[in-house]
């Protein structure tokens, strides 16, 4: 790198705009489960399961789906925080792990977590805490504090009040922010939002959302936003991917998304979201039970046995991703012509 | 709030200050805390004693009188009395206070060291380096505690020395343990990941994030454990394994005295009752310690 006179200068767009920031292709993580006899194959959980997608400069992917389809771990994947077992990452065109060691990769990628006391060590000082990646990242300690000030301006909160204090001194909006901030402070291209508004009270959430759409604007910024509201992914997406099991059952422009949903999960999750229109209001469970267990998933389709649609197709043969033109991309036999799924003409 | 509204930040707040705030608070509670108050006066009043022996002890501890055998407490000239062989007691009490004092912490600081270095690595790293260290740790936890002191005295013989070394290898399995489920706790914490994230190596999260974090419970764990190493020093003490005769040590005095239980009882009970109070009140200041040390939210 020939960034040894100022080590924290934002690194430089290498590719053009064309060119995707971040490609993902065929990202997988099986964790070993406890197995249940002593003899026979060590069980996985399937985690994330031949994950592919790709994130283009300055925009926001949105990432939805239920509690355990593999949202985070991806996210943790891509942080390197785990290990993938197989996948390939490239970074605006250089290959990580190749090209890209993982000390410079984390410096053009940061992560914001969910839990805004447990992501700040309550016994550090904000400043302290500010301070800490740049330190790591060859900045004087000096000046690194000096910094944490204007990180803190950066993201509305005052210096002065909060500079000194501990976490737990300060509200849980205020967490969010200094957490928002502690990603910014090694000036990275990418930030991980892991349901980062998550666990705020409505009003302090549409605060922060409005702050992250700020910066993203004022830093040049490209965001990759998990959440399970898929609301705040309508607001704040570009483009949405929803995840079902490990997999990724549907991606395309939050618009299209929204207005035509393809796949039966992505219809089913919209279909279960609060309405404001008492007229619209559903008692009916749309999905019933929770999703299958990821040590032992469905074959084919790992919707199937929840899908209203399923046919025998779905159990025999793993759906192909389809597209269905203007980025837009589904993994059901329903959209397959080739299929021979038998609702496949009506539905499509 | 309006950031810009109230001015610029004074220069004295954007230095870097190592957390005052927070010592002083921890400082405040203890002020507080009288039970933890007291019990802190009366061991930095032990330890004073122990340490200024030779200022304070009136008599000679090792002089003996055949004629003034066992006298009871307020004996002009002995103020508490004297012992089987005519030795002062407050005398003894106050140079045995140097040998049980050291008998308590020497064994809980080395075990410190070690089983905190060992278990803070287990639950660091985990995997394979915690199964091979923790499942160590368990052989030792297959014994009781006396028991092993005992055994592991007896096979090295008996004097000072030996006993450390035994009470040492006794306090490393559960600092060990302490250490590494604090650790684990803390590891699995989103701010040890965030670190991580940010591309700082293990040797600086352990050193800024995980140390400052688990320190506090197995220090206070610790000095729970300097009452308990007293307590078992004198055991080896009065088995014969400890401290040798006629050095003075509140168990070894403890030993001797017993015989005379029926002829002077309260100068025989004068060394326990140093015992107690010494471990009594290390075990509520470190319980004091804790409370004041908590993070509240």
């Amino acid at each position: 790198m020939t960034t040894m006179a100022e080590p924290l200068a934002r690194a430089a767009d290498v590719g053009g705009p064309r060119q995707p920031l971040l490609e993902v292709e065929g990202l997988t993580k099986h964790f070993p489960v406890r197995r249940s006899s002593f003899f026979g194959p060590k069980p996985v959980a399937r985690a994330v399961d031949g994950v592919s997608f790709s994130i283009a400069k300055g925009e926001t992917l949105g990432v939805v789906g239920e509690s355990g389809c593999g949202k985070s771990t991806t996210a943790r994947l891509l942080m390197r925080l785990i290990e993938p077992d197989a996948g390939r990452m490239v970074f605006d065109g250089e290959l990580v792990g190749g090209d890209l060691d993982l000390r410079d990769l984390r410096r053009r990628m940061q992560m914001v977590f969910q839990d805004s006391y447990a992501s700040l060590n309550p016994r550090l000082t904000i400043a302290e805490s500010l301070a800490f990646a740049p330190t790591v990242h060859g900045i004087p300690h000096g000046e690194a504090i000096a910094e944490a000030a204007a990180l803190l301006e950066q993201v509305g909160l005052d210096p002065g009040i909060v500079l000194h204090r501990h976490p737990h001194q300060l509200s849980g909006g205020q967490r969010q922010r200094v957490n928002i901030a502690r990603a910014l402070a090694l000036h990275p291209r990418l930030v991980i939002l892991d349901e980062a508004v998550s666990a705020l009270d409505k009003s302090v959430e549409a605060q922060v959302l409005n702050l992250l759409v700020d910066l993203k604007e004022r830093l040049d910024l490209t965001y990759m936003f998990i959440s399970h509201d898929l609301n705040v992914v309508h607001y704040i997406a570009d483009r949405a991917m929803v995840m079902y099991l490990g997999k990724v059952v549907e991606l395309g422009p939050v618009d299209r998304i929204y207005a035509d949903p393809r796949h039966p999960y992505t219809r089913a999750l919209f279909a279960a979201r609060l309405s404001h229109d008492p007229e619209k209001r559903t008692t009916a469970a749309v999905l019933q039970g929770d999703p299958p267990n990821p040590i032992d998933p469905p074959s084919g389709c790992r919707f199937r046995t929840r899908c209203p649609l399923a046919a025998e197709i779905c159990a025999a043969r793993e759906p192909a991703v389809i597209d269905l033109g203007e980025g837009h991309t589904v993994a059901c036999h329903l959209h397959d012509p080739l299929a021979g799924h038998p609702e496949a003409r009506r539905d499509a | 709030m309006d950031p810009s509204e109230l001015g610029p930040i004074p220069p004295d707040q954007m230095k870097a200050t190592r957390t005052p705030g927070y010592w002083r608070l921890v400082g405040g509670r203890i002020l507080a805390d009288r039970v933890t108050l007291v019990c802190l006066a009366l061991l930095a009043l032990i330890v004073a004693s122990a340490v200024f022996a030779d200022l304070l002890a009136p008599l000679d501890p090792l002089k003996t009188s055949m004629v003034k055998r066992l006298k009871p407490i307020g004996t002009p000239g002995f103020l508490l009395g004297t012992d089987e062989l005519g030795r002062d007691i407050l005398s003894r009490l106050l140079f045995g206070g140097r040998m049980s004092l050291l008998m308590g912490i020497w064994p809980v600081a080395n075990a410190l060291v070690v089983g905190g270095l060992l278990g803070i690595v287990a639950g660091f790293f985990g995997g394979r380096v915690n199964m091979l260290i923790m499942r160590t740790v368990d052989v030792f936890y297959a014994f009781p505690s006396v028991l092993l002191a005992v055994a592991i005295s007896g096979a090295l013989g008996s004097g000072m020395k030996n006993a450390i070394v035994a009470l040492t290898i006794v306090f490393v399995p559960p600092l060990v343990r302490i250490a590494e489920t604090v650790t684990t706790q803390v590891r699995s914490l989103d701010f040890v990941e965030a670190a991580r994230a940010s591309g700082a190596g293990s040797p600086t999260i352990i050193r800024v994030h995980l140390l400052p974090n688990v320190m506090g419970p197995i220090l206070v764990y610790a000095s729970g454990l300097i009452s308990v190493s007293i307590i078992l020093a004198s055991g080896l003490s009065f088995l014969g394994l400890g401290v040798e005769p006629p050095q003075a040590e509140w168990g070894l005095m403890l030993n001797t005295l017993r015989q005379a239980i029926y002829v002077q009882p309260w100068v025989a009970v004068l060394p326990g009752l140093m015992i107690f109070v010494t471990s009594i009140c290390c075990n509520l200041a470190s319980d004091g310690l804790r409370n004041a040390m908590e993070i509240k939210q």
